[in-house]
């Protein structure tokens, strides 16, 4: 034990890890009213270290060459030794990833996570979505399967839609005229080397910026308002070991669901790996119905609803619309006049708001995974689509108004458990 | 919790509702298992029936032969047709070009056939519904594929079936009701069994790996569950001198 604390001393003196510890787990002061959507952020990082270790071995043996990738994929599925657990471990996981991020996201939504001082928090987590997204399109690209090929075709044509220069770009990004080895060869690159380079990078910012101003919690309380004479918060508890514990209990629960899905229904009735993939690409054969993986399909309903051309042609403003929707999440801070952070305490508008805005996503998302003729309701999906896409922007555009006018409740001084 | 069950709920809403089969057609269930004589049988009927035209080119005839039970020396005499070491895949000499002359189209490769239909349920009523159409070329068409390049390969055993046809107002004919006019080798039952046996092995085919993968998975489930009784105990230790 002597040795090693000599040790610990020697580097402290020269790097201080000890501080860096004290600052981020043995005295970092986190409420301690945490509830069940606190989970999310550290199963985050637990997939993200998932993707990380299983995707280092599965490039190990696959093989990024419009040739070769398809059956490489399933040399890894047969011949590798457990090479199935490998992939389907990262396939899995990269659904895992959407959903609990989706989840970690709602949380911030409900609580006013987002609302100053933790602005800058959420931007670094919008910036994570922005490059998980860009991260798992270039992924589901690799097995270069048919629906790979042809939802990077969608996709990547979108940008076509662009005026002037719209086909230049396109060619540029597929680095061919058609999508091709080529392309997959430079997704291959971004996917394993460029974007999780960029994603640690901005977890550890999205880390550093909460850090500095503490998590919030589900009353929206700032904790730091009542310190004890040590100026230590006394709703706080240290992050380790109370947190660390207690999110291995999250965890447990995570990996029994993480884990079934794995290891009995990998393909998740179609939507986490779509049948159509288990055909080799084939730039001759067009897809009957071409569906992004379920994490996309609401911004991609929102794409086909639009059908309206205004000077450019509706693909452009469909690109449009999908960008703005997920660009308007990013001034969701500025867009919240309300003067408390928790919807605990905040009226019925929000709530409203909140639970609407939760229905219209999941919606569009079912609305996204379904072929264009889908009928609901004796209604085409289309006009559905269209209505929640409405529906979608008046949440954040209205924001500024409901959030200002709804009538607050008193927020205690302390937080409630 | 109420609040979590419902949003949990709501997360899962997009999920049911299943791919249709195509066509419009109704599609016979058929569970797969992994019961050894069947997918022993199964493979003896893709060795003799399809592997002259379709491929099996991600499996080895070695990896069946150890997952089913069948010796080496069995498995190179009956099962492979090719003359090749028992540890290669299951390519197949037909050059595709002809191939393509003689059925319109390459006859596809097999290996994930039952994954890229969704499950077993397209193949095993394809393979039963093929009927007797004199206007195409092999004098045979499909009720759930119209039109298909490829001839009744297991007429021999079925028989031939004819199918009363309807045409509505617009001269579009859908097929009805099947029957067997010509008795073959096998009586209905015996070769819905065949085909039964067939898709099963192709099933497994499409995921040798499954199960080992059911076998692992309890176990890691068990884990788990042993992992998360451990943390609910250290969790409520450590929180119990929090108010």
């Amino acid at each position: 034990m002597k040795p090693l604390i000599a040790l610990r001393d020697w580097v402290d003196a020269r790097l201080p890890i000890m501080r860096a510890w004290d600052t981020h787990m043995g005295k970092y002061y986190a409420p301690k009213n945490f509830n069940f959507w606190y989970f999310f952020g550290v199963l985050s990082l637990l997939v993200l270290v998932n993707q990380l270790l299983t995707g280092v071995w599965l490039t190990m043996m696959y093989n990024p060459s419009a040739e070769g990738a398809f059956a490489s994929v399933e040399y890894i599925m047969r011949d590798v030794e457990y090479g199935w657990l490998l992939r389907l471990m990262h396939s899995t996981g990269a659904s895992a990833f959407f959903a609990v991020v989706y989840l970690h996201m709602f949380r911030g939504l409900m609580y006013g996570s987002y609302k100053k001082p933790r602005e800058l928090v959420w931007i670094f987590g919008m910036l994570i979505y922005l490059a998980l997204m860009a991260e798992g399109f270039m992924g589901y690209v690799l097995p270069w399967g048919q629906m790979s090929y042809w939802g990077a075709q969608v996709i990547v044509s979108l940008f076509g839609a662009i005026p002037v220069i719209g086909d230049s770009l396109v060619e540029w990004v597929r680095g061919d005229y058609l999508i091709s080895g080529i392309t997959l060869n430079r997704f291959f690159a971004l996917h394993v080397v460029a974007i999780p380079i960029i994603l640690l990078a901005l977890v550890v910012l999205h880390l550093l910026a909460l850090h500095e101003v503490g998590s919030n919690n589900p009353d929206g309380i700032e904790i730091k308002k009542n310190k004890d004479a040590n100026g230590i918060p006394l709703d706080g508890v240290p992050f380790h070991p109370y947190y660390t514990v207690h999110d291995l209990v999250g965890i447990g629960v995570f990996l029994l669901v993480f884990c079934f899905i794995i290891f009995f229904v990998p393909e998740m009735g179609g939507y986490f790996l779509e049948y159509a993939n288990f055909e080799e690409a084939n730039a001759l054969k067009t897809p009957a119905h071409i569906a992004p993986v379920w994490y996309y399909t609401p911004y991609y309903a929102m794409l086909r609803a639009t059908t309206f051309s205004l000077v450019f042609p509706a693909k452009f403003w469909g690109f449009v619309i999908m960008a703005a929707a997920i660009a308007i999440f990013f001034v969701l801070p500025w867009l919240d006049r309300s003067p408390v952070k928790s919807w605990r305490y905040k009226g019925w508008m929000t709530k409203v708001a909140i639970y609407t805005f939760a229905f219209t996503f999941i919606f569009l998302g079912y609305l996204g995974a379904k072929p264009a003729d889908l009928v609901v309701l004796g209604i085409e999906g289309k006009k559905w689509a269209q209505w929640f896409t409405f529906v979608y922007f008046a949440f954040f555009i209205l924001m500024p108004f409901y959030s200002k006018w709804d009538k607050t409740k008193p927020v205690p001084e302390r937080v409630t458990s | 919790m109420k609040k979590i069950i419902f949003v949990f709920m709501l997360a899962l809403f997009p999920m049911s509702g299943m791919a249709s089969g195509g066509a419009g057609v109704h599609l016979d269930y058929m569970k797969t298992d992994h019961n050894e004589e069947s997918l022993q049988r199964g493979a003896k009927y893709f060795a003799n029936y399809c592997m002259g035209c379709h491929s099996l080119k991600y499996m080895r005839y070695e990896r069946i032969a150890d997952d089913l039970s069948i010796p080496h020396e069995l498995m190179q005499e009956h099962l492979n047709f090719s003359g090749r070491k028992i540890g290669s895949l299951m390519t197949i000499a037909a050059p595709e070009e002809a191939q393509k002359r003689w059925f319109g189209a390459v006859p596809p490769d097999l290996s994930l056939i039952t994954r890229a239909r969704g499950g077993a349920d397209w193949l095993y009523t394809y393979m039963r519904t093929f009927y007797k159409d004199e206007n195409r070329p092999y004098g045979v068409n499909n009720k759930v594929f119209p039109d298909v390049g490829m001839p009744h390969v297991m007429l021999e055993l079925q028989g031939v079936q004819e199918c009363e046809k309807h045409k509505d107002e617009n001269g579009h004919v859908t097929v009805g009701e099947c029957d067997i006019t010509e008795p073959g080798l096998m009586s209905k039952k015996e070769y819905d069994q065949a085909v039964f046996d067939l898709v099963n092995f192709l099933a497994y085919a499409a995921e040798p790996y499954k199960a080992d993968s059911h076998r692992i998975g309890v176990k890691v489930l068990l884990y788990v569950l042993l992992f998360l009784f451990c943390a609910i105990l250290l969790n409520r230790e450590y929180w119990k001198e929090i108010h």
